[in-house]
């Protein structure tokens, strides 16, 4: 069973996706921040992580180049999940080593063709 | 809704459209006729249906037809279909055509475009190699809304979303406030025309791709084979034909045969047939 790290400040959001993700077979874990989910790699790489970008504390974006400079941390498949829908933010998502990006509002469909696409299915 | 205003509908919509609409899709007329009348000014279904018998109005006409029609449709959809596209019929295609260099493709009832268009980002990750060469899309829906929306290019962040890897979206396409325009570049790479499927193809000329998937499984068994033989009329003595995955040509027509190994391919059985034999990446 693979598994995928949730990390959104919105315990609805974390709960929706959760939901999804299971559906797809993933086991799941949970961060509200961007430092919640360092702590969490640093123990354990998960296979996936769906990542909000606007967060209290560390941003998903700040995550994502901390998490790419750990040991093992371009392990992963990163999944932006954020309200952040224009091309800048794109473009530095995916320079910043980001596999793919869901704009929100997401259903299980978009969540599913997503991670087919980074071969997480 | 009357049975008799039913019955009138839907035989409306077999000659017009070769859409079959059994009586459990009675709320499904209901639902989607309700914004035609009103847009025609109309108290409800019944007036609708009195106007359509005493007044052959084709504008109104067309406007139930369009109504009715299933438009779903999503970048790269199905996707083993575009993969096999890349990995198989394309460099065979190439080989067979090498001295002519053009290729013609058709997406029969394109909807909105979407399959069109990956098939043009499909042919640009593939231009050094197709550099020199003539390729030429249509793509054609019996509906002018459908058709034009498709010319435009433009979707909505939802649409984008929908088996598009998002570096494709990056590259080819532009923001324009909450919705995305395809590139100039793409829309110029395809023709986009209203056709319908059931009247004479000869006017689209030869082709040697044709996708037309999820298209018969609206048509009951005689449509399918008009349609079918139709397409066989127009296609390449060594074409390809793409059906749906739940669509297949057995027992419905003697023009095509499926392609071994190949899911979703056809080929006319009377033509050379199609073979994958010295093709390298032909693992499917």
């Amino acid at each position: 069973m693979k598994s995928c790290l949730v990390v959104d400040d919105s315990r609805v959001v974390r709960k929706v996706a959760r939901k999804i993700l299971e559906e797809l077979s993933f086991a799941c874990s949970e961060a509200e921040d961007g430092k919640q989910a360092m702590e969490a790699c640093a123990q354990q790489m998960p296979d996936a992580i769906l990542l909000d970008w606007n967060m209290p504390v560390m941003s998903g974006i700040e995550f994502l180049r901390r998490l790419r400079k750990m040991s093992g941390g371009d392990g992963p498949k990163v999944v932006f999940c954020t309200t952040e829908n224009d091309l800048a933010h794109i473009q530095e998502a995916l320079s910043a080593g980001a596999n793919e990006y869901i704009m929100k509002p997401f259903d299980s469909d978009i969540i599913q063709t997503k991670f087919a696409q980074v071969g997480l299915l | 809704m009357r049975v008799e205003d039913f019955d009138m509908f839907a035989t409306l919509l077999k000659q017009r459209s070769g859409l079959v609409l059994t009586k459990d899709k009675a709320y499904l007329l209901e639902s989607r006729l309700m914004p035609v009348a009103r847009k025609w000014n109309m108290k409800g279904l019944d007036e609708l249906a009195a106007t359509v018998r005493t007044r052959k109005d084709e504008a109104l006409l067309r406007d139930i037809t369009e109504a009715m029609t299933t438009n779903e449709s999503s970048f790269f959809r199905d996707q083993k279909p575009f993969d096999q596209f890349k990995q198989v019929v394309l460099p065979k295609m190439m080989e067979a055509r090498a001295s002519k260099r053009s290729l013609r493709i058709w997406s029969a009832a394109c909807s909105s475009g979407q399959e069109a268009y990956s098939l043009c980002m499909l042919l640009q990750e593939e231009q050094a190699k197709l550099a020199g060469w003539r390729i030429e899309i249509v793509g054609t829906d019996l509906s002018a809304e459908m058709v034009e929306r498709a010319k435009a290019g433009v979707y909505t962040q939802f649409e984008v979303q929908r088996g598009l890897p998002i570096q494709m979206l990056v590259k080819h396409f532009k923001q324009q406030g909450d919705k995305w325009q395809i590139s100039q570049q793409l829309r110029q790479m395809v023709t986009f025309r209203e056709y319908n499927l059931l009247s004479d193809l000869g006017g689209l000329g030869q082709f040697d791709v044709v996708f037309c998937r999820n298209v018969l499984i609206y048509f009951d068994q005689p449509t399918k084979s008009k349609v079918l033989d139709s397409i066989a009329r127009i296609i390449a003595p060594d074409g390809v034909l793409y059906l749906g995955g739940a669509e297949t040509v057995l027992g419905i027509t003697e023009r095509f045969r499926p392609v071994d190994g190949q899911r979703g391919l056809y080929t006319l059985a009377s033509g050379p047939g199609f073979s994958t034999a010295g093709l390298k990446a032909a693992a499917f």
